[in-house]
């Protein structure tokens, strides 16, 4: 499986198919709104908290944008810092690569089982089916993550990826499948969120104890101290990166931040924004190896896999900054209503709908950046400032281009736009027009009311009535009852189109 | 005061009848209302489904027949919206040096029906009366990107004889969209009917907007469930007066 195969989930259908899925799905419908509207809400509480959230907004986007400016002086900044400090740092350009690399070192410790810590960029790249067919086993320790992967299923949340499935789902899960990944679930095993939890932690704790090499990601990375940070908030993670002889993170190469201090800016508004809290419940912080603590062997695996192309792009670029708190995904009423298995990737929500078509190609994910109205909503909760909605605009330009150099005839709706076009750039064809609808919705309304319309218009009107065209418009109206002075020519000439 | 009235295309076909609620408001505020004749669409559908170039000539279109005034008033938060966010980049990115100036001039001169009003002519209260129970639903682009704030609200509220009443989840965008209602018709359809669900609940005869846009997709699932609510814009409840009829 390559990289690309992963960001973008082959065999799903374009967004507005599997949206409607997802919709049907009651259940999914009920958690997802429920969840995610409680960690709206607490978002918004703590955030307010903070007099100057809108600084530290302001400050943490000036950082990013800053960093992505400079990006290959801050890796090579950090390769230096991690070799110093003991670690070994790789480069990998695609999620092929990667994978290799990860696989490679795992045998070359003689293990045949990892445990991770939840990483989205092990999810981007599909490590764990390449570590499979490698004949190694990766065991999932975050509580959400091990769902996921025991009910063989795919995240549908960047922070909860399991924020699709209730008690009652999780409970059948654990019932079912955790005696083949390990320590059976107890038999009395209940829906109550303490029975679920201890369930899991006997499971994993087996798992922390026996494992010699641990895969994690990656939050941030300092440069000038070589340091990574991972924040979670079960302990799982601290495990992984205590115990185990090995460590070997997967990073994105866009987490580098220029320096440790600008951890302050971050360890303050990824917990806010993510989970509604004031602090993450765990901040774990490596630097290369310490003689007689935690891993002997650390390696920095520095992933490129189509963010190099993304930087290029200077609108686009921008989703490069995200800090994977999921804040956009909760305010969003697109996801709010279809999960995140409709977006087809990894990334769901509208982070997701910007930056899964930039890693993987516009023609890979073309349906993703009109996924929204164009709400905003998510600029407005975004701790980092992405503007999400102006780079979905953006990419919807590059989906059309990409559309008009690929096809020998024009789709259906660049036929229709470019006659609205030619209506909309002539006062004179757009009054014919007018006259025009307006005698057709005489023959159709009923009431001043039109009901269901044929073709492209069906799918709007089978919920809605539409309200006739005015019978005169503004325009014949203004001319009929005030005839123009003459002083203001552009009142009455028109421009020819 | 000289003022524009940028209807926009949606308007002009469908809503006359909030082009000339602005014009009687504004004209009884003592301004002067003038209605280029040239004018046609802001660009906003063809910008935001992609069509970029289709839009150089909206763009133009507007700065040439909207210069030179001491205000423009358009009744649609997101077509001011587009103009005011989107027409400098269009300019930018395949215009000319003479076209991004006129756009840089034109711009500015821009405003939201309740944005004129309450920052630029500096008035609240415009004598309206209207005895009905209303609530307001604030459209995204007027919320997000015109930033309009309350001012809609304040206005309201200073129309005499009106129950104006708060709209439960009132932030939430009703899926509208432009194209989206057709491209994802199912998630509009599931936006739209918590939208009614919350307008239902208020018990309000009337829906108020600033954009006739999201009223259409409101309105028009309001009308096929029978529920009796009726939508207007805010330009025609601001117009109403105690001489008009209902």
């Amino acid at each position: 499986m390559s990289g690309a195969d992963n960001v973008v989930w082959l065999g799903t259908p374009p967004f507005p198919e599997a949206a409607r899925t997802a919709l049907a799905d009651t259940r999914l419908r009920a958690n997802l709104r429920r969840a995610t509207g409680t960690i709206r809400d607490k978002r918004l509480a703590v955030a307010a908290e903070l007099e100057d959230w809108e600084e530290l907004r302001e400050t943490a986007a000036t950082i990013k944008r800053h960093t992505l400016r400079h990006l290959d002086h801050h890796l090579l900044r950090l390769e230096k810092a991690v070799t110093a400090a003991g670690g070994v740092v790789h480069w990998a350009a695609d999620a092929a690569d990667a994978n290799r690399i990860v696989t490679a070192l795992v045998k070359a410790t003689g293990e045949d089982e990892v445990v991770k810590v939840k990483s989205m960029a092990t999810q981007e790249i599909g490590l764990n089916e390449a570590l499979a067919d490698a004949g190694i086993r990766a065991y999932e320790t975050d509580l959400a993550e091990l769902i996921v992967q025991l009910g063989g299923d795919r995240p549908s949340h960047i922070l909860v990826p399991a924020i699709h499935r209730g008690r009652s789902e999780i409970r059948e899960i654990f019932r079912r499948e955790m005696g083949e990944w390990g320590r059976p679930a107890p038999e009395d095993l209940t829906d109550e969120p303490r029975d679920l939890a201890e369930a899991a932690r006997l499971h994993l704790r087996e798992k922390f104890l026996r494992a010699k090499v641990a895969v994690s990601g990656a939050n941030f990375a300092a440069a000038d101290t070589g340091t990574v940070a991972v924040v979670e908030s079960e302990g799982n993670g601290r495990m992984c990166l205590t115990l185990p002889q090995t460590l070997i993170t997967v990073m994105g190469i866009e987490k580098v931040l220029p320096s440790f201090v600008d951890l302050d800016v971050f360890l303050q508004l990824l917990p806010r924004s993510s989970t509604g809290e004031r602090m993450n419940p765990y901040t774990s912080l490596w630097t290369g190896v310490t003689e007689g603590d935690g891993p002997r062997n650390f390696h920095l695996v520095l992933l490129d896999n189509g963010r190099t192309a993304t930087l290029a792009d200077e609108v686009g670029r921008q989703a490069l900054a995200c800090i994977r708190c999921s804040a956009c995904l909760n305010v969003c009423p697109v996801y709010e209503r279809t999960g995140g298995h409709a977006y087809g990737s990894v990334y769901p929500g509208p982070i997701g709908a910007v930056l899964t078509p930039q890693l993987v190609g516009i023609e890979n994910a073309a349906s993703l950046p009109f996924a929204s109205t164009l709400c905003g909503a998510c600029y407005d909760a975004c701790p980092v400032k992405i503007n999400i909605p102006e780079v979905l605009v953006h990419l919807r330009a590059e989906a059309v281009e990409a559309k008009r150099r690929d096809r020998l005839l024009p789709t259906t709706e660049a036929l229709a736009m470019k006659a609205a076009g030619a209506v909309l750039n002539s006062p004179r064809r757009l009054a014919a027009v007018q006259r025009l609808a307006a005698l057709g919705a005489r023959l159709v309304a009923r009431d001043g009311r039109i009901g269901a319309l044929p073709g492209p218009f069906a799918r709007w009107s089978g919920t809605r009535d539409t309200p006739a065209p005015a019978r005169e418009s503004l325009r014949a109206w203004w001319r009929r009852t005030r005839p123009p002075t003459g002083e203001d020519s552009r009142t009455t000439t028109e421009r020819k189109g | 005061m000289r003022i524009a009235l940028f209807i926009t295309c949606f308007n002009d076909t469908m809503f006359p009848r909030t082009g000339q609620a602005v014009t009687t408001l504004l004209e009884r505020l003592g301004h002067t209302v003038e209605f280029p004749q040239g004018q046609t669409c802001c660009g906003q559908m063809h910008f935001n489904t992609g069509y970029r170039p289709e839009t150089l000539p909206m763009v133009r279109r507007f700065a040439e027949v909207f210069a030179g005034y001491d205000a423009v008033v358009a009744p649609s938060g997101s077509c001011a919206g587009m103009v005011r966010d989107h027409h400098r980049v269009v300019a930018a990115q395949y215009g000319d040096a003479a076209l991004a100036e006129a756009v840089e001039h034109v711009v500015p001169t821009v405003y939201e029906l309740s944005e004129l009003l309450v920052d630029v002519l500096g008035v609240t209260d415009v004598g309206a009366y209207f005895p009905h129970r209303v609530t307001y639903h604030p459209t995204c682009h007027s919320l997000r990107m015109l930033r309009v704030g309350d001012r809609p609200l304040k206005l309201l509220r200073a129309v005499k004889g009106i129950d104006l009443v708060e709209l439960p989840d009132a932030q939430s965008c009703c899926g509208f969209g432009g194209t989206f209602a057709l491209k994802n018709a199912e998630v509009s359809n599931a936006m739209l009917a918590d939208k009614m669900r919350h307008v239902q609940d208020t018990g309000a005869e009337i829906l108020c907007a600033g954009d006739n846009s999201c009223l259409t997709h409101i309105g028009g699932g309001l009308s096929r469930l029978r529920t009796g609510v009726g939508t207007m814009h805010l330009a025609e409840i601001l117009a109403s007066t105690e001489g008009d009829v209902r």
